[in-house]
């Protein structure tokens, strides 16, 4: 088990800088995230991290061992690629045996570990099966087979759910959550799905044109996003900007809605977000619960998915936001309807820049 | 497939077989002039036997079929690999330049050789034959292989190597084996062009030194005999026998 530090790495394709002075430390035995849109780096971060590609500039450390110019091959990793990258003339088991026997254990040895390996995806009974006759799922258990046999320092995992479909996708993550808190590894897990991220990981990082613009445990993210790129991408989020005034924020309709952290000098410029499910609606002239802010709005669409409502409403300036509100008593409002939105000052999250 | 697919079908085998059929035939007809009823002989096979000229172009023809099939595989699948793996300035330029060759007439290309060869020096004779088989076969391999180079995944080399394979490893553990089909075919592909190749050989060759399509046409403007008839059925049943048991091998390779 060794904890991986990525220091100041850089890497330039062409002309694109695909990661910009990355520096971060993926904790030993935590299960950490890349998240980001495509183009944002992960990928490349992983492949960097793997060995597939030396960095241009930085350093890469796995344990105390400085690794940036070893190549894949002598690293001990462990990688699962998106498309899963099984080789196709070989069994299941040969499949499972290979990187065993490219460090030196005997056929026999190999064979008995593969096997527990596959006992371990729980795929016993498929060793002398070619991968072309396996379901996705069942291959993809396969490529996790072969990755953690050889008991890498590092499991690094590419996309590795997205080809499967949603149900087969919600299995293979409790499946890929148990194996990985029962192997202890260290692993990367690369994805654009936030949901993912948040489901399965200790640690989340998330990268926006090749920076890590945040890292933390998921619901770190998820409560305190520090810019407006993390909320809007972990989750929904709405945005309000206004003018320090008096402790509080003055938003462009004249509302005053507070903050439970500290806010910039009087008059300086600040964007907040605030979360869809964090605001309760309330009827305009409702007694609101002492200190929350409240801020009155018209409603202009509401969708209804059973258990739960989302509506779209105007605030005063002019700005759209979204709620989530629970079903309570089967009333939808109206479009049109006027209602005050209520939220405690500790959901207003003041984010760093300014946006837009 | 209704009845008349099936009449039109074999309307198509008639017309491809029915001529090399009469041919094959007539190798065993102890009349030298197509006369029926047949007799059966093996008189021409005899006498082929003792046809030196007819025997040693069979041998050239045969050596340098092989030698190209051998050289130009080589480098072809080198180039394929280079051509759909790596990006290198002017590749789409190299990709398409290498389909043109496949459509010049082959005498122009053997008028090509011939005085280009002639002008550096390299002259007539085997070398110079299969030199000029190697140039016509490259881009057959090419394609060959390429088309089997592109139906791998890219990353299958990467997941090797980060299973502890150094590229060469990767490359013959995983690419080589996988590409053998298409490395096969495409060895049978240039050793049928040699053995078929008629136009440049005769540019190429000299007297003395000359394959066995140029020594046949020598031989037919001298005056037919059942000689060839039977040489041409010894070839036709050697080509028959790879192809087919090409095809028993690929099928053996492609499933489980």
């Amino acid at each position: 088990m060794s904890a991986v530090a990525i220091d100041g790495v850089a890497q330039r394709f062409g002309a694109t800088l695909v990661l910009d002075d990355v520096s971060i430390v993926f904790e030993a035995g935590k299960l950490t995230s890349l998240l980001g849109p495509s183009g944002s780096g992960k990928t490349t971060l992983l492949r960097i991290v793997a060995g597939f590609l030396a960095p241009e500039a930085g350093s890469v450390r796995i344990g105390d061992k400085d690794v940036t110019m070893e190549p894949v091959w002598r690293r001990r990793i462990g990688f699962v690629f998106q498309s899963y990258a099984l080789f196709p003339h070989m069994s299941v088991l040969e499949n499972v045996m290979y990187g065993l026997e490219r460090r030196g254990m005997s056929r026999r040895a190999a064979g008995g570990k593969a096997g527990a390996a596959l006992d371990m995806v729980r795929l016993p009974g498929f060793a002398d099966r070619k991968p072309a006759s396996l379901s996705g799922g069942q291959q993809q258990r396969v490529a996790l087979a072969r990755a953690i046999v050889t008991k890498p320092t590092v499991l690094l995992l590419d996309e590795p759910l997205s080809a499967l479909d949603r149900r087969l996708r919600q299995e293979m993550q409790v499946e890929l959550l148990r194996i990985q808190r029962e192997s202890g590894l260290t692993t990367v897990f690369v994805t654009h799905d936030q949901e993912e991220a948040l489901a399965l990981s200790d640690r989340v990082a998330i990268l926006d044109r090749g920076r890590i613009i945040q890292s933390g445990a998921p619901a770190e993210i998820y409560e305190h996003p520090r810019t407006r790129f993390a909320a809007a991408f972990l989750g929904d989020a709405n945005f309000l900007t206004g003018t320090v005034e008096g402790g509080a924020i003055r938003l462009g309709g004249g509302a005053l809605i507070r903050a439970a952290s500290a806010l910039p000098g009087e008059g300086a410029r600040v964007t907040v977000a605030v979360r869809p499910e964090k605001i309760v609606l309330a009827s305009p002239g409702d007694a609101t619960v002492g200190g929350a802010n409240s801020l009155p709005s018209t409603v202009n669409a509401a969708i209804y998915s059973g258990a739960a409502l989302t509506y779209g409403v105007t605030t005063p300036d002019g700005t759209a936001m979204k709620v989530f509100a629970q079903n309570f008593d089967g009333r939808i409002l109206a479009a049109g309807a006027r209602v005050t939105l209520c939220w405690p000052p500790a959901q207003t999250v003041l984010l760093d820049d300014e946006g837009p | 497939m209704g009845a008349l697919g099936r009449i039109w079908l074999f309307l198509v085998l008639v017309f491809l077989y029915l001529p090399i059929v009469i041919m094959a035939l007539m190798a065993f007809n102890a009349s030298p002039f197509y006369a029926l009823p047949m007799t059966f002989t093996t008189k021409w096979f005899v006498d082929l036997s003792g046809n030196a000229k007819l025997i040693a172009a069979g041998r050239n023809s045969v050596l340098i079929a092989l030698v190209t099939a051998i050289v130009a595989t080589a480098i072809g699948t080198m180039a394929a690999l280079a051509l759909h793996r790596r990006q290198f300035r002017g590749r789409t330029l190299l990709r398409v330049l290498l389909l043109p060759p496949i459509a010049i007439p082959w005498l122009i290309i053997g008028t090509a050789m011939l005085v280009f060869f002639y002008w550096t020096g390299i002259g007539r004779g085997l070398h110079a034959m299969i030199l000029g088989h190697v140039a016509l076969a490259l881009p057959y391999v090419v394609l060959v292989v390429g088309a089997g180079v592109d139906s791998l995944r890219p990353d299958l080399e990467d997941a090797a190597m980060s299973l502890g394979s150094s590229p060469s490893d990767a490359f013959f553990r995983i690419t080589m084996p996988l590409l053998a089909p298409s490395i096969i075919a495409a060895a049978l592909f240039a050793f049928a062009v040699s053995l078929d190749q008629f136009v440049v050989s005769y540019f190429l060759a000299m007297p003395g030194v000359s394959t066995l399509p140029v020594e046949i046409y020598s031989a037919i403007r001298k005056g037919f005999t059942p000689e060839i008839n039977a040489i041409s059925t010894i070839l036709l049943v050697a080509s028959m026998v790879i192809v087919l048991g090409f095809a028993r091998l690929s099928r053996i390779g492609a499933g489980r």
